[in-house]
């Protein structure tokens, strides 16, 4: 209306219209205002748990790594005492190596063999051996850690199910206690967390398959491309994003790994299977040492995020 | 929120603890000789025990039956889980009676009621001195010495179980008398091709401890290894009869006697082997004697760790199943009346040897239950009047510091079966630790 009424007098126009944008757009902002007032508003109880239960225990945890404290009586200040103790005692820094270990078993395998599996899957994605195939793998997934813990270390005692199938088939040799061995316990609590990790890597890497163009297929089919020049010239390149996911959630289980190896272990023999999760609960919970407890749990989120954030990087680095 | 944050980061963590209350019993009920009663009103003690072992729960139902204006409120929680709260609960829901994990912390925070008024007036210090000397803790935290901080149900002890069927097998009629007599034994044992030893030594728990503090009693004297334990000043486990016992103890894993997988055993499934009779020995304590009384009744012998030469000294482990009253508690007297009746009722004696295969706490000449001679309960009880004669008790080494077992003896023990770690590195490196642990 505005517009109409000043159509014949050119200059009045000009400053109308600059009105009219004006207002147009302080009438945008306030509606952009108050949608980002709803916005956060719906954020803020959410926002609220995660400074509440994430961002201060983070906070606590730092604080308390520098004192010496019991977690009851006044605690001492200590500075940097309780970090210098973490490359000073063997135990500490080998629960770190011990933790390290464990992504080969806990990372490489379960992707090497999703990787496979799911290519092999692929193959036959259409028949009901599929289906069949990808629940079986994916079961460990769903089962408590504890009870995978369980009945792994039931089957890998003295006579559990391990070791009477190398009887069987003659090798009483190598048959052991292969949790209470130095050299094959740490190995063997490895072996748990591949077959609960395989599953996960497995359905996450055939759901990227599917979302590869079958032209690209069939082109390298036409240019006679063998299965394995297909998989390392498509199917791999095509699956960066899904692999570094995989390798990414895998990596965080092996260093706070926890579960497995308190049920499987407790850490032991000798703390040949002892990982940074259990020491920070010894620590805490029994030696209460909660200021030492808290500098190794600072140190272990320090190197979960140096080997995860440089992963997230190289995947944004392909993207663009 | 974010001043919530800053404001909790700038306080330092741990608040001061409350002052606690007069120890002194000043409750209006007293009995005729002054000594304290729960009186006649309506009472509720707050009791933490722990689950699994029916033993105080058994004591609380009979102690109601006697005195009906006393019940209980009773939470129960796996040992572990108490060790944990212990201080937390003690301190902001003081239970009245709480099953103890080690005393000398909880004691030297403040947190746990002074006995010693009580043990005067029941007269308790006139028991045998050995019984609570583990849980007199002095004011550095050292224990052995000091005002007593806790009291026992019953006081428990280990040894050798033996499966009686497979001790005849290899010729063994009656318990050996010497440790040469033991050793021919497990030879004779193995070579049967039986095990001669399933000894728990798996994960966090270095059962393999049994063993050792037992042949260390019967190279060395009990009462050295106490003051290595109680923290003494100069005290050290890395003595030349220890020695000798760490190397006696390897010569039993190279001779093979161990059963294989000792190192991945834990303490039910080392249990269920000795009851299903796959295993001749184990080192275990009188709590399991009315456990192996009913599961395999009559077939279990039960012997002290033998002296090197016949009729030589020898010892045990011997811990108090400790209860304290917390220094905030509501009802100190009545809790600590409690704790006298379960040492010197005749009712409450007979559950503590009949429920907790234990001996009872309380004077030397205090009334004994009647027990079927046959039982494994009955020769344990023998064992436990034989090492009170020859002072022979001592505490467990695993007590001896709060980590020391989990993070020395554990993980120092399991190197030893492996052959990772020799008898004088053992004891060298357990001294270490222990240094490091009461010096820092």
């Amino acid at each position: 209306m505005a517009q109409r009424q000043t159509t014949d007098v050119p200059g009045r126009r000009e400053a109308v219209d600059r009105f009219t944008s004006d207002s147009r757009r302080r009438a945008l902002k306030a509606r952009r205002l108050r949608r980002g007032g709803l916005a956060l508003t719906l954020v803020v109880p959410a926002a609220l748990a995660y400074v509440l239960f994430v961002v201060r225990p983070i906070f606590l945890t730092i604080q308390y790594s520098f004192y010496d404290w019991d977690g009851v009586t006044p605690a001492t200040w200590v500075g940097a005492d309780n970090y210098a103790a973490l490359l000073r005692n063997p135990e500490l820094s080998g629960s770190i190596l011990n933790a390290f270990e464990l992504i080969i078993f806990f990372s490489f395998v379960p992707v090497a063999l999703g990787l496979f599996t799911a290519n092999t899957i692929r193959g036959f994605a259409t028949s009901r051996l599929a289906v069949v195939a990808r629940t079986v793998l994916f079961l460990p997934q769903i089962i408590p850690l504890v009870a995978a813990g369980i009945m792994w270390s039931w089957q890998l005692a003295t006579n559990g199910l391990v070791n009477q199938v190398l009887r069987l088939i003659g090798l009483d040799g190598v048959a052991r206690a292969w949790l209470g061995d130095f050299d094959t316990a740490l190995p063997a609590v490895g072996v748990i967390g591949a077959w609960v990790l395989f599953g996960l890597c497995m359905l996450l890497l055939l759901a990227g398959m599917t979302k590869i163009d079958p032209a690209l297929y069939e082109a390298a089919r036409i240019d006679g491309a063998g299965p394995f020049r297909e998989f390392f010239s498509i199917t791999l390149p095509s699956l960066r994003q899904e692999v570094v996911v995989c390798v990414t959630v895998t990596v965080i289980a092996a260093l706070a790994s926890f579960d497995i190896v308190y049920i499987a272990t407790q850490g032991g023999p000798g703390n040949s299977t002892l990982v940074p999760g259990l020491e920070i609960y010894y620590l805490a919970f029994f030696q209460r040492e909660v200021g030492q407890a808290s500098a190794l749990a600072v140190a272990l989120m320090v190197l979960v995020l140096a080997v995860v954030l440089p992963l997230q990087w190289i995947n944004r680095e392909g993207d663009s | 929120m974010g001043a919530l944050t800053v404001m909790t980061a700038c306080s330092s963590p741990g608040g001061t603890a409350p002052d606690a209350d007069e120890t002194a019993p000043s409750s209006a009920a007293t009995n005729a000789d002054g000594a304290p009663t729960c009186g006649t009103e309506p009472v509720t003690l707050k009791g933490y025990f722990e689950t699994g072992f029916p033993l105080a729960t058994d004591l609380t139902e009979e102690f109601t039956a006697q005195y009906p204006n006393v019940t209980f409120d009773i939470r129960e929680d796996q040992f572990a889980v108490l060790t944990q709260n212990a201080p937390r609960v003690l301190a902001d829901d003081p239970p009245d009676l709480m099953r103890l994990p080690q005393v000398s912390e909880l004691a030297e925070d403040g947190l746990l009621l002074n006995l010693d008024p009580y043990a005067e007036s029941f007269g308790w210090d006139a028991w045998p001195a050995s019984q609570l000397e583990q849980m007199r803790v002095d004011d550095e935290g050292r224990r052995g010495d000091g005002p007593l901080y806790a009291m026992g149900l019953n006081f428990s002890m280990t040894g050798v179980f033996y499966n009686k069927d497979l001790a005849a097998q290899i010729g063994m009629t009656t318990p050996p008398a010497t440790l040469a007599e033991l050793d021919s034994y497990l030879q004779a044992a193995k070579d049967a091709g039986l095990t001669p030893i399933a000894q728990f030594n798996g994960g966090a728990t270095g059962g393999f401890a049994f063993p050792l503090q037992g042949l260390m009693a019967s190279y060395g004297d009990p009462a050295e290894i106490n003051s290595w334990i109680y923290q003494q000043p100069d005290s050290t486990i890395d003595t030349p009869a220890n020695l000798e016992a760490a190397e006696h103890l390897a010569s039993w894993v190279d001779a093979g006697y161990f059963a294989e997988d000792v190192n991945s055993m834990d303490y039910s499934t080392m249990m269920s082997r000795f009851i299903g009779g796959e295993s001749v020995f184990i080192f275990n304590g009188d709590w399991e004697s009315g456990n192996l009384d009913t599961q395999m009744p009559g077939n279990v012998g039960f012997f002290l760790v033998p002296p090197v030469e016949e009729g030589g000294a020898v010892g045990a482990m011997s811990a108090p199943l400790t209860f304290g009253i917390s220094a905030y508690a509501e009802n100190p007297d009545c809790a600590a009346f409690f704790l006298d009746w379960v040492a010197t009722n005749e009712e409450a004696r007979t559950i503590a040897v009949e429920i907790g295969g234990s001996h009872p706490m309380g004077p030397a000449d205090a009334f004994m239950p009647e027990v079927d001679a046959d039982t494994v309960t009955a020769q344990t009880l023998e064992a436990g009047a034989l090492i009170g004669e020859q002072d022979g008790a001592m505490d467990f080494i695993a007590n001896a510091t709060g980590s020391i077992y989990a993070k020395s003896w554990t993980p120092n023990l399991q190197k030893l079966f492996a052959g990772e770690q020799d008898p004088a590195g053992l004891l060298s490196s357990v001294q270490a630790d222990y240094d490091a642990e009461i010096g820092g």
